[in-house]
C-alpha cells in the first residue's frame, strides 16, 4: 500500500470516527464540535478527490460558517431542559439501525458496482469552454451550462432569509438581527477583528476573481467576505443592519435579479433563456458574478445573524 | 482499493450514520446535525463518482462538482432556517421538545408575537 493510499484510508477512518462521535456522544455541544471537525476533514477528502472548488466551498461554508451557526445555536440552547424522556424505545432504535445499515449497504454496493469506464461529462465541458472564455470548467458549468441551477439556488437563499426574518417577534419586526455583541476592547477578538478583515477582503475578492480560470468563485469568495463581516459584528465593532433597510434588500435581490434580467435578455435577443451572446459571454458572466458575490456575502452573513430581535431605536 | 472507492464507502457509512441519528435522537439540534451528516455523505458520493469520471485533464467531472457546490449552499441555508425556527421555539416555549403534547412551561414569552 502506497503512502497516499494509507493516508486516504486513515483520513476516511478519522472522518467516520468523528461521524460516529457526532451521532453517539451524549452532550449536544460536544456533538456540534465533532461535526465542525468533521466538516473541515471532509474538505481534505474533497482535495484528495481532486475537486478543489468543492473543497473551498466545504471548508468555508460547511466547516466555517456552518460551524459558527451550529456552535452559536448549541450555546444558546444550553439551558434547554433534557429531552431524555422523549428518547425512542428499543423497537424504534433497532428498526432505525436496521434501516440505516441497509441504506449504507445498498449505497456501498452501488459504489463497488459502478460501471467501468465511468460515464463523464468532463470532455464536453472542456470542449465547450471556448463558448464562454473562462478556463475553469466548474465555473463554466455553474455560470453557463447549468446556469438555471445557480439562479434558482440564489432564489432559495432569498427564500431562506425571508423565512428567517419572518420569525421575528412583533416588537422587533424589521429590526436588528441577533443580539448586540460586546467584547473586551483590548481583547484578542477585537484585535483580530481589526487585523483580519483587510486581508480577508482581499483574499475573498482574489478567490472570486481567480475563479474564472482556477479553483475558486463567487460562492467561496462570498463566504470569506461574509465571515469577515461576521467577525466585525461578533467583536462588537459594528452592528447588524436593521432588516427593513432598502439598500440591504437591494443587495439581497441584486444577484438573482441581474441573473434573471440577463436570462430574459437571452430569451429576447438570443436563442434561449440564459443563453449568452458568445461575444459578450465573459463580461456578462463576470457582471452576474459581481452582483452574486455581494448577494451571497450579505445573505450568508444575515442567515447566520438570525431573526431580528431588537427594534430600531 | 482506489481512493474514490475508499471515500465512496466512507460516504455510504456517513449516510447510514446520519439516517440513524436523525431517527433516534430526540434533540432537534442533534437531528439537524444528523441531517447535515447525511447530506454530506450524499455530496461525497457525488465526489467519488465524479472522481472516477476524470477525463480531458480535469481531475473530477465538473458537472457533479457544480451540483455539489450548489447543494452545499442550499444545505447551509436550510440549516440556518431550521436553527432559526428552533431558537424561536425555545424563546417562545422555553423548551426544545418536538412532541405534540403541551410543552412544560408554555407561554413564558415576554415579547409576544
Amino acid at each position: 500500500m502506497s503512502i497516499a493510499a494509507a493516508f486516504e484510508v486513515a483520513l476516511a477512518a478519522v472522518v467516520l470516527g468523528l461521524g460516529i462521535w457526532t451521532i453517539a456522544v451524549r452532550e449536544t455541544y460536544s456533538a456540534t464540535v465533532g461535526f465542525v471537525a468533521y466538516g473541515l476533514l471532509v474538505a481534505l477528502i474533497w482535495v484528495r478527490l481532486d475537486a478543489v472548488d468543492v473543497a473551498l466551498t466545504e471548508a468555508a461554508i460547511g466547516g466555517g460558517l456552518g460551524g459558527v451557526l451550529l456552535l452559536g445555536a448549541a450555546a444558546r440552547l444550553r439551558d434547554a431542559g433534557p429531552t431524555a424522556a422523549e428518547a425512542p424505545g428499543k423497537v424504534v432504535r433497532v428498526t432505525a439501525a436496521i434501516l440505516s445499515v441497509l441504506t449504507a449497504a445498498a449505497l456501498a454496493g452501488a459504489v463497488l458496482l459502478l460501471p467501468d469506464p465511468a460515464p463523464t461529462l468532463a470532455p464536453k465541458a472542456v470542449a465547450n469552454a471556448s463558448a464562454t472564455g473562462l478556463a475553469n470548467p466548474v465555473t463554466n458549468v455553474l455560470m453557463a451550462f447549468r446556469a438555471m441551477d445557480t439562479m434558482l439556488e440564489k432564489v432559495v437563499l432569498l427564500l431562506a432569509i425571508i423565512g428567517v426574518w419572518s420569525l421575528a417577534p412583533d416588537d422587533a419586526w424589521g429590526g436588528h438581527p441577533g443580539p448586540r455583541h460586546q467584547a473586551d476592547p483590548l481583547g484578542v477578538l477585537v484585535f483580530l477583528a481589526r487585523l483580519l478583515p483587510p486581508i480577508g477582503i482581499v483574499v475573498g475578492i482574489y478567490i472570486f476573481w481567480t475563479g474564472a480560470n482556477h479553483p475558486g468563485g463567487a460562492f467561496q469568495g462570498g463566504a470569506i467576505l461574509a465571515s469577515m463581516w461576521l467577525l466585525a459584528i461578533m467583536a462588537g465593532l459594528t452592528d447588524t443592519p436593521p432588516v427593513g433597510r432598502r439598500w440591504l434588500r437591494f443587495i439581497l435581490v441584486a444577484g438573482p435579479g441581474l441573473f434573471l434580467v440577463v436570462g430574459l435578455g437571452g430569451l429576447w435577443f438570443g436563442a434561449a433563456f440564459l443563453a449568452y451572446p458568445p461575444a459578450q459571454a465573459k463580461p456578462l458572466i463576470l457582471g452576474i458574478e459581481v452582483a452574486m458575490i455581494l448577494t451571497i456575502a450579505a445573505t450568508l452573513g444575515l442567515l447566520l445573524a438570525g431573526a431580528p430581535e431588537r427594534s430600531v431605536k | 482499493m482506489s481512493g474514490p472507492t475508499v471515500f465512496g464507502l466512507c460516504a455510504a457509512v456517513a449516510v447510514g450514520l446520519g439516517l440513524y441519528g436523525l431517527i433516534t435522537n430526540p434533540h432537534p439540534l442533534r437531528k439537524i446535525i444528523a441531517f447535515n451528516l447525511l447530506g454530506s455523505g450524499v455530496f461525497l458520493l457525488f465526489g467519488a463518482v465524479g472522481r472516477r469520471g476524470a477525463a480531458a485533464s480535469v481531475g473530477n467531472d465538473p458537472v457533479p462538482q457544480a451540483l455539489v457546490i450548489t447543494g452545499v449552499v442550499v444545505a447551509f441555508s436550510a440549516t440556518a432556517l431550521a436553527i432559526a425556527l428552533l431558537l424561536r421555539l425555545f424563546q417562545k416555549t422555553g423548551s426544545t421538545t418536538l412532541s405534540s403534547g403541551a410543552p412544560p412551561n408554555a407561554s413564558s414569552d415576554p415579547s409576544g408575537g
